[in-house]
């Protein structure tokens, strides 16, 4: 960390501190939320508050219920499985198409690019419980409300911006003559893609898959208006949860979530910094 | 191992235009015999590059017909054409090591493993790269890059090589050095091959033939050592090598001979290339190392000139005179032990054979 020079005038001393406390400041409010369930969620009584024995540190006050509940109670372990089954799907078609489009899009040639880059886009910037009530009514009419492919579709149509920019980002660096050196060579439209033109995105289309994956996951208005009780994912019996009986397993669950996101970025992190070691490039 | 595995290619009235307005190629026609070093050579903007890039097959001619072996190609896609290329940026594929990336034409064409290993073996040997193969691109020197990149465009055995500005990139000295490696090459192996540059010294080491581009036309077409002693017009001139230039106008014509009024009321006696008759406005173009300051025999056009600059660069002496008025005249001294001494603002006479004089056409 820089510290201050000798010749630092007052007004830049004071500026220094301050901007280190907004830093601070910043990083708390971001973090410290998220944070605080952690140790809730081991909370030995049912309430969303620290008791006298927790803040003693008394192992008394601690306890692992509320994961046993989640792990054990068959409607969470619904909804788990539920997200499970639909978050892949949908973060598969997601990147499929984005990937898809985002090299479509990135052609010199393609006539009306800003105009249908900005319809594919448009689901992360319309109000998402406008987006739900206009899939509500139009699945409705063409029989996909209340079922799985409904929501997996719905769920691929807010991930795919993501998987867009995202690939179209690492598009902008893509070297267009190692195309034409592969053709030149013999290779085909098809191997060109998988073997010179897909490596080499590869961290575009993983970590946009990654944004889909987490949008699906952790995505409740569209699956409230558009799933039935047999979609019933994570978010949603959150949702419920805390509306109907405030229990501590929503915290044990929501704990949960945010160490599964900790370490999938972390992992990827890790991949991306390791394929670019291979490629002789130094991490930035 | 000198041989015929090279292919012909023939250019029939190609045109290219990218708006659909302004043609970037005018009319090619061009024949490539087999196992032909022939260079395209021109600024940049002169269409060599569209023309090269109308063979490879990534642009479409606009109109014409290219034919390889005396098949026509225009229809046949990129893939399918069999043409080994280098890229200006070598075009190396960062994700595999040296060894995969020559072994991926071989692999796209179903060889086997073995008969791969061997074959990318023998093409890093030839670029003397024997022990890199399991280097990645990133890890390896420009120069080794720019052999890889050879030896890639070279490994499946294609007839035609084309080379888009291949040594760009590199440092004179390296440069140097892999102008002769490419020719030899392309004596021992025999295919054909296209470059592309805008260096008029890289054209002149390497080429068989060099067809010098401006303004989507070919300019002259030949021997790099008739291209600069037989100028055809005054581009080519001006872009092989140093030329002195003296506008001037035609007095009379006499068979190949000429003689020229410049500025000054002298008379020139010049080789008659590009102008019709008298009266006729024409450039003549001389260059530096074929006039002798201070002759001591009879020749054809003898003057007088003031010296104004001497610039001193070891094996020979550059003198900047005014000569007709033409203050940016050259003369190239040859610094030999028992040279005249030179000294600015002197008047000396000079001269030159009418011969190494030509007139060509005129330029503003």
């Amino acid at each position: 960390m820089s510290s201050l020079p000798s010749y630092a005038s007052p007004l830049q001393r004071t500026w220094h501190y301050t901007f280190r406390i907004i830093c601070g400041l910043i990083f708390f409010f971001l973090v410290f939320p998220i944070l605080v369930i952690i140790p809730l969620s081991f909370n030995a009584q049912d309430f969303f508050t620290f008791t006298p024995e927790m803040l003693a540190l008394d192992p008394a006050g601690y306890s692992t219920k509320h994961y046993v509940d989640f792990f054990t109670n068959p409607d969470w372990q619904k909804a788990l499985k539920n997200s499970f089954m639909i978050a892949p799907t949908a973060t598969l078609l997601a990147t499929v198409l984005g990937t898809l489009a985002a090299i479509g899009l990135s052609q010199p040639h393609v006539p009306f690019r800003s105009v249908i880059m900005a319809i594919l886009i448009s689901p992360m910037i319309v109000p998402l419980i406008i987006a739900a009530a206009g899939m509500y009514f139009f699945y409705s009419r063409i029989g996909l409300q209340g079922t799985y492919w409904g929501v997996v579709m719905a769920h691929a149509v807010l991930g795919t911006p993501f998987v867009i920019i995202t690939v179209t980002a690492t598009l902008v660096g893509f070297d267009n003559s190692l195309v034409r050196a592969a053709a030149s060579m013999g290779a085909g439209p098809i191997t060109t893609f998988f073997k010179v033109q897909m490596p080499l995105i590869l961290p575009g289309v993983v970590s946009g898959a990654l944004f889909a994956f987490i949008t699906s996951f952790d995505e409740v208005v569209v699956v409230l208006f558009l799933g039935s009780a047999s979609q019933k994912t994570l978010p949603w019996q959150m949702f419920i949860g805390l509306r109907e009986q405030i229990s501590p397993t929503i915290l044990a669950v929501a704990s949960i979530m945010v160490v599964l996101s900790v370490v999938l970025l972390t992992v990827l992190e890790l991949l991306r910094r390791r394929s670019e070691r291979l490629r002789g490039v130094t991490p930035a | 191992m000198a041989n015929n595995r090279g292919a012909s290619v023939r250019y029939e009235n190609v045109q290219k235009s990218y708006d659909g307005e302004t043609l970037v190629v005018k009319n090619l026609n061009l024949d490539i015999p087999p196992g032909e070093f022939l260079t395209m050579l021109g600024p940049s903007g002169s269409g060599k590059t569209t023309c090269l890039m109308m063979l490879a097959g990534f642009e479409p001619a606009t109109h014409g017909e290219i034919f390889l072996n005396n098949r026509p190609i225009n229809k046949v896609p990129p893939h399918k054409r069999g043409i080994g290329m280098v890229f200006q940026n070598y075009a190396l594929f960062p994700h595999m090591t040296v060894a995969e990336n020559l072994a991926f034409p071989l692999q796209v064409r179903g060889m086997s493993k073995a008969d791969q290993a061997e074959k990318v073996k023998r093409a890093l040997e030839m670029v003397e790269l024997g022990k890199l193969g399991n280097r990645r691109p990133a890890q390896l020197s420009g120069g080794q890059q720019q052999r890889v990149a050879v030896a890639r465009a070279l490994v499946f055995d294609p007839e035609l090589v084309l080379m888009d500005e291949p040594l760009g990139a590199l440092d004179k000295q390296l440069r140097e050095q892999m102008q002769y490696e490419i020719k030899h090459i392309h004596e021992n192996l025999g295919v054909t091959v296209v470059y592309v540059t805008h260096d008029q010294t890289e054209a002149l080491t390497m080429s068989d033939r060099v067809a010098v581009f401006n303004d989507g036309v070919i300019q002259q077409l030949s021997t790099p050592d008739l291209l600069y002693e037989e100028p055809q017009n005054s581009f080519v001139a001006q872009f092989i090598g140093e030329n002195n230039k003296l506008s001037g106008q035609v007095v009379s014509v006499d068979n190949d001979a000429c003689e020229v009024l410049v500025a000054g009321g002298v008379r020139l006696k010049a080789d008659k290339v590009n102008v019709s008759g008298a009266g006729d406005a024409t450039t003549l173009s001389l260059r530096p190392e074929r006039v002798e300051l201070a002759p001591e025999r009879q020749m054809d056009n003898m003057l007088e000139g003031r010296i104004e600059e001497l610039i001193y660069l070891g094996d020979h002496i550059r003198v900047r005179m005014t000569v007709c008025g033409n203050s940016e005249f050259i003369v190239k001294v040859r610094n030999r032990s028992d040279r005249r001494r030179l000294d600015a603002g002197e008047i000396v006479p000079i001269g030159w054979e009418m011969k190494d004089c030509k007139a060509l056409d005129a330029v503003a």
